[in-house]
């Protein structure tokens, strides 16, 4: 193995849904479709954003992309949208395939929809936002990463992320029950219980995946008495890569059949698994496509959940995990929720040495998976890595400390986090705060 | 030249006040339909508590964590941006305007401490065109017009700084202080320049989705 890459070099990567994309676009499609979008999609916000931004660059160091890149200026927040919005809009759509093809690109690829750049802008200018639009725009060209166009496509097919089935669904719960079924005596998975208190609903990864975390699940709802069930239908999966490509239908579509499942079932609230885009597409985005200001259903991420059980003493520990821990807070959550309080509660309450990581809560770095970056899969696996260097740093800067496990409560940040170790050989282990809560809980026998 | 005068402070004046203020008003109104028509979002969130949490804390230096990771900025920004409304408002020779004109009494600052403001002004105007120039990041967000609108706003304040210590051809930089300082003022709505005009409604808004919605900090 040669030296791993440490600098990217800004040139088009090969991508056959960007490349082919591009290569059906005509100057006239283009005018016509970024028109529509603007005219029809966007508004004031749109407008003040781009008249209000004053060149300044106070929001340039907020982003790890520029900060990892040795400050190369293109990966400044603000010139993000001068390489997409400003030039669009000022143009009035007039722009060339090619620009299309670096436009998509960047705003696929290098932007994580983070937001943190909001919280640096004095004027609060949300550069997220229109790194959406910008993609909005390229998902009604047909200019797509070929990855996450196929989670997209997966998800109008069979309504969740990874082509599962829907007997596939249910068996990998009849499995996981069993299984879990050895361990603890009498363990239910229970499905369409209707009048449950909760439906617990996770991401298509994990039946595919990581199946187990269902059943750590299961054990952790067991113990903790909770009334509960899952869905045996579509509509059991809240993730969605359709909200990130652009798709904003289908991102309706997909919380519609979520929300729907779990008034169906009559549960109080949904509960959901330790991820952060889905909870950004339930909280968030998805709901207000469907018109509800909030969420109809009332809806908790793992974290909040977690907080609640052991504040009402609902779990009982044998044990502090013993080796020390550091906590990297899922923007999705943390920016998007406020956990930042509750997940450390549960840290410390379940671990014995626990060491931030600085910046931290709201001004956490991304882990550069998010906004969908990692499903766009391979071809843009070095680009991500290498962008995120400020997270090796912080990783390493703790590992010095002691720290051996980071704790990343957020299925994304897992993968993009995974990568970076792994690439900055930092030797730390990678784990879910469900598998902490799990491995040293007291389990009914 | 006395025509010249005449015009300048007396029509042209009443113009550049009609145009800033018309056109500020107008520029809010349609933004504010705007949004209502296709960004209602924007009013459902709207938390004025929060709003207000927001720009307090964006309106103090060193309140935010972005204000204290870039203390020389933050010093020139708020000076700078406090002696721009300062000397036009309240300048002595200014408030004797306001007596004359609509006949009101206004506050005023002492000449001295105006001349200070000015230079401040007239110092930040370098140091903000000096980033643009020698930060690569800020560089590359830069396009003439940046430049122009630092231009535009220094005039005013050359100009007067000039006529007011009553250098060699003030009387014609007395004139070029009021031509330039309409301008200004006339191209606030018109121009990057509205930032005065919106700030207070982009940052109240994120402020309200970050407080009510998100319930995080965003400073
Ligand atoms: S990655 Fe985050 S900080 Fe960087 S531009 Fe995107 S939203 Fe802003
Ligand atoms: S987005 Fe905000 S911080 Fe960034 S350049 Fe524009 S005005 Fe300055
Ligand atoms: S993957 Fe994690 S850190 Fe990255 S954007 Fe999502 S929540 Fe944030």
């Amino acid at each position: 193995m040669g030296e791993p890459a440490s600098k990217i070099e800004v040139k088009n990567i090969k991508d056959i849904g960007l490349d082919e994309g591009v290569a059906r676009l005509t100057p006239e499609k283009i005018e016509t479709v970024v028109n529509d979008v603007i005219d029809n999609e966007t508004g004031a916000r749109l407008k003040v954003y781009v008249d209000t931004c004053v060149h300044c660059g106070l929001c340039s160091e907020a982003c790890h992309y520029y900060l990892s890149n040795d400050k190369n200026p293109i990966f400044a927040p603000a010139a993000k949208v001068k390489q997409t919005l400003w030039e669009i809009v000022e143009k009035k759509g007039k722009v060339s395939p090619a620009f299309i093809r670096r436009a998509a690109e960047l705003c696929y690829t290098e932007c994580n929809l983070c937001r943190r750049c909001a919280m640096y802008c004095p004027f609060g200018i949300d550069v997220a936002y229109m790194m959406l639009i910008m993609r909005r725009i390229c998902h009604k060209l047909g200019v797509t990463p070929q990855y996450i166009q196929d989670t997209a496509h997966s998800h109008s097919a069979t309504m969740n992320q990874m082509w599962v089935k829907e007997d596939e669904w249910i068996d990998t719960l009849f499995w996981q029950e069993e299984e879990a079924g050895e361990e603890v005596e009498n363990l239910r998975i229970p499905l369409e219980k209707e009048g449950a208190d909760v439906m617990y609903s996770v991401i298509g990864p994990e039946p595919k995946f990581r199946a187990q975390l269902i059943y750590q699940a299961a054990v952790i709802m067991n113990a903790a008495g909770v009334d509960w069930t899952m869905p045996a239908t579509p509509g059991w999966d809240n993730s969605d890569m359709a909200m990130y490509t652009g798709d904003n239908e289908m991102m309706a579509r997909l919380k519609k059949e979520h929300f729907e499942t779990a008034m169906r079932l009559k549960v109080k609230r949904i509960v959901m698994g330790e991820c952060g885009h889905a909870f950004r597409s339930v909280y968030d985005m998805g709901n207000r496509a469907l018109g509800w200001k909030m969420p109809p259903v009332e809806m908790v991420h793992a974290l909040e959940f977690y907080y609640e059980l052991f504040k009402a003493d609902r779990i009982k520990i044998k044990h502090k995990f013993d080796k020390p821990v550091t906590l990297h807070d899922p923007c999705n959550v943390i920016r998007g929720r406020g956990l930042h309080e509750m997940a450390r509660y549960v840290v410390n309450k379940t671990c014995a040495t626990f060491i931030e990581m600085t910046p931290n809560r709201e001004h956490n770095y991304c882990c550069c998976a998010g906004g969908g970056v990692i499903n766009c899969g391979p071809p843009f696996r070095d680009k991500r890595v290498v962008s995120n260097r400020v997270k090796a740093d912080q990783l390493s800067a703790v590992k010095k400390k002691g720290v051996e496990v980071c704790i990343a409560p957020c299925h994304n940040c897992h993968g993009g986090l995974e990568d970076i170790i792994h690439h900055y050989h930092l030797g730390l282990e990678l784990k879910f705060l469900g598998d902490i809560i799990y491995e040293i809980m007291e389990k009914p026998e | 030249m006395h025509t010249l005068y005449n015009f300048v402070s007396g029509p042209l004046a009443w113009l550049a006040f009609i145009v800033f203020i018309g056109g500020s008003i107008y520029k809010i109104v349609t933004m504010a339909r705007l949004a209502k028509k296709k960004d209602s979002a924007v009013y459902e969130y709207w938390d004025t508590g929060f709003a207000l949490r927001s720009i307090a804390h964006w309106s103090i230096p060193f309140a935010t964590v972005n204000w204290r990771k870039n203390p020389i900025m933050t010093l020139v920004t708020f000076a700078f941006h406090i002696s721009l409304i300062a000397v036009p408002l309240f300048l002595c020779a200014h408030a004797l305007l306001w007596k004359e004109v609509f006949d009101i009494n206004w506050w005023y600052i002492p000449d001295g401490m105006a001349d200070v403001m000015t230079l401040i002004v007239i110092g930040a105007c370098f140091y903000f065109a000096g980033r643009r120039i020698l930060r690569p990041d800020v560089k590359y967000l830069t396009s003439t017009s940046d430049y122009l609108l630092l231009l535009m706003v220094v005039m005013p304040f050359f100009t007067g700084f000039w006529a007011y210590h009553q250098w060699p051809g003030y009387r014609m930089m007395f004139i070029l202080h009021m031509l330039s300082g309409e301008f200004v003022l006339a191209a606030i709505p018109f121009t990057r320049l509205s930032h005065m005009l919106y700030a207070v409604f982009t940052r109240g808004y994120i402020g309200s989705e970050f407080g009510a919605v998100r319930h995080a900090k965003d400073w």
